[in-house]
């Protein structure tokens, strides 16, 4: 048992981390019925503000700036690239998504030379290394499970009490007519998209105290979990999203203690068996297609 | 009728026999590393896999993304059966020369002779590489086939990370060599011998996608529940597009690993995938000629026009602060976008080259009359 507690709290806080992505997908799925594959990439681009920012000003200015500017990316990649194809068929629109990847890990292949970026001033209170119960650990893996369920109580709140997340739900439950009762759809997507990708900036912060720097390919594999944890806890619903991102979590770190190897693939596994047995996931509502 | 099919079955063989006589000019005049050389055979490897990309998703109308998997199968497969066994010792240094004791080429080579037994041995590497990728398509098919657009997508991504891991799995590494290069095997040829390889293969998806199948293909793509409504099987007609397309990824995966020269689990990542459904995309999805154009477009573009952009000089225009390593790849993606949002059709549509043959000939009948 002693020997398996770090895994389980590294468990706990990657499931934390995977839970910050993972709302970003499930949000933007329930509107648009698009898997957003450049979330991922969105979450890497915010690690690396987060090298230049926390290297070139103040810790109290530069947290707040990759929030918001990574926000904003979320917004402009919404605008640009997904709003023209609103009316064009949902293929249309992945692969969209995917090419939007594509710029921005090119993009960022160029600006950062293609050579990982170190973390060279790492936020200062949440990287001290503690020790629980024996183990010794970072204080974020501590922080990191605290943080994710307030922030997920908080949008709960939020889609539950306050008219735009009514507006939310109404637009995930039927798109066109949410739009004739006269809700904004154009700027209820874009508030998903900066709800999403501003938790995104949140995890990545979190993430990549833990970590030694930011490369252009860190963004795809947790941005993949996510999704799969999306899917698992049943995709448009946010605390299947959180409770499947921490299930996922701690089932990889576990396999990382028994078989590093598949520690990855394992997390595939989990996606193809939920989409054959039950691809509603944990918390989803049953779709029908209709003829 | 009869007769226009026979023009247009004329035009082609006339510009694949001048493209190949310009491969065979080539491969005399120009040394094997030439940039030229090595553009044909990129884009050769890529007009395969994207071909087979396009059978599965502009003409089945599956979105399947496990491209990348099946390409890192034919492409270990190819090595493993082809690297000769003196050499076996180096390139599995960590696994006592590894647990596969031959080499098709040596084999055949001891069968034929030396002139033409190591190209059957080649052949066959490429055409098992395909076979045990069709068959691993057949049973990720069995489950996978039943998902919806966006799911099937993301299942077939998971099953090619699956893949990729298992290949490094150390405990496979006397037969894969687990994380580590494969290397050292033989090339088949130069230019020609490519070009030579996918026109045939090319062929056959052709005459598949013009037969009864590829007719049934296209009806599941336009309305599913029309097309069984119409008495086609869906499930059977998936899964023969399914393992046929990863069939032909898995040749192509080792065409990839010929002309690479080494092969590690690694490259054969997601964005891999990517790449080629974005060729698909701009060629225009469900034009195979489309795709093939694009693919020699691109890797024209990518490898040889556009090499100024990342070395500081383009166009006479010198500028090494913005001109600096990576710019090329950004310039292409962005053009890239521009084809998704704009000109969603691509190049081409869904129309083959012939097509547009024929709508001119129409037209000029049209002005005789």
């Amino acid at each position: 048992m002693q020997g398996l507690l770090p895994y389980i709290i590294n468990g706990i806080s990657a499931g934390g981390q995977y839970a910050l992505i993972a709302i970003g997908y499930t949000l933007v799925y329930g509107i648009l019925r698009l898997i957003n594959f450049a979330h991922g990439d969105v979450f890497m681009v915010a690690g690396l503000i987060m090298v230049y920012a926390s290297a070139s000003m103040p810790m109290y200015i530069a947290l707040p700036l990759v929030i918001v500017a990574t926000a904003l990316l979320g917004f402009l990649i919404e605008r640009a690239a997904y709003k023209p194809l609103r009316t064009a068929p949902r293929m249309s629109l992945m692969i969209s998504a995917i090419g939007v990847s594509y710029l921005i890990q090119n993009l960022a292949f160029y600006i950062t030379g293609g050579q990982p970026q170190p973390v060279t001033h790492p936020i200062p209170w949440i990287s001290d290394t503690i020790s629980v119960l024996g183990a010794s650990t970072k204080r974020v893996t501590i922080v990191t499970p605290v943080l994710t369920i307030l922030l997920v109580l908080a949008l709960v709140w939020l889609t539950k009490k306050t008219k735009v997340g009514l507006a939310m739900r109404a637009a995930s439950k039927d798109f066109e007519t949410a739009q004739l009762m006269g809700v904004k759809i154009n700027s209820v997507i874009s508030f998903t998209f900066v709800i999403g990708s501003a938790l995104a900036a949140v995890g990545a912060l979190l993430y990549f105290t833990n970590y030694p720097n930011v490369a252009i390919g860190s963004g795809s594999m947790p941005g993949l979990k996510a999704f799969v944890a999306a899917v698992f806890g049943g995709i448009g619903s946010i605390p299947g999203a959180v409770v499947g991102a921490f299930i996922i979590g701690l089932c990889e770190e576990l396999i990382k203690a028994v078989q590093p190897t598949f520690s990855d693939a394992f997390t595939f596994v989990i996606l193809i068996v939920v989409l054959c047995v039950k691809p509603t996931g944990l918390f989803g509502e049953q779709v029908t297609d209709k003829v | 009728m009869k007769k226009n099919n026979h023009r247009e079955s004329l035009i082609l063989a006339l510009i694949l026999l001048i493209v190949l006589a310009a491969a065979i000019f080539l491969d005399a005049k120009l040394p094997s590393y030439h940039i030229a050389i090595k553009v044909i055979k990129k884009a050769c490897v890529y007009s395969l896999v994207a071909v087979s990309m396009n059978l599965l998703n502009g003409f089945t109308g599956l979105f399947s993304l496990g491209q990348a998997g099946f390409m890192l199968l034919g492409a270990y497969a190819y090595a493993i059966l082809s690297i000769p066994v003196a050499k076996r010792a180096g390139v599995y240094q960590y696994f006592d020369g590894g647990i596969v004791k031959f080499s098709l080429p040596e084999i055949f080579s001891g069968i034929f002779g030396e002139s033409i037994g190591p190209i059957v041995g080649m052949l066959l590497a490429l055409l098992i590489g395909g076979m045990i990728a069709g068959l691993v398509a057949y049973l990720i098919g069995l489950p996978v086939l039943r998902l919806r657009s966006d799911y099937l997508a993301i299942a077939t991504l998971g099953f090619a990370e699956i893949l990729r891991a298992l290949i490094q799995w150390s405990a496979l590494g006397p037969l894969t060599n687990a994380s580590n290069l494969l290397q050292n095997y033989p090339e088949l040829g130069g230019a020609t011998a490519y070009l030579i390889l996918i026109a045939v293969f090319i062929g056959m998806i052709l005459l598949l996608v013009n037969s009864t199948y590829g007719r049934a293909f296209k009806a599941i793509r336009d309305d599913e529940v029309a097309a069984e409504a119409m008495g086609i099987n869906l499930a059977h007609h998936k899964r023969t597009a399914f393992i046929i397309s990863s069939f032909f990824a898995g040749v192509g995966g080792g065409m990839l690993a010929m002309y690479m020269g080494t092969v590690q689990a690694l490259s054969f990542k997601s964005t891999m995938t990517y790449e080629i459904l974005l060729i698909v995309v701009i060629g225009g999805i469900g034009s195979l000629t489309g795709s093939i154009l694009t693919s020699f477009l691109y890797m024209a573009s990518l490898e040889w026009l556009l090499r100024g952009l990342d070395s500081g000089k383009f166009l006479g225009i010198e500028a090494p602060g913005v001109f600096k390593n990576g710019f090329r790849m950004a310039v292409v993606s962005v053009i890239i976008m521009v084809v998704v949002l704009f000109f969603r059709k691509g190049i081409m549509g869904d129309r083959e080259l012939t097509d547009l043959l024929r709508r001119r000939g129409r037209r000029k009948g049209e002005r005789v009359e």
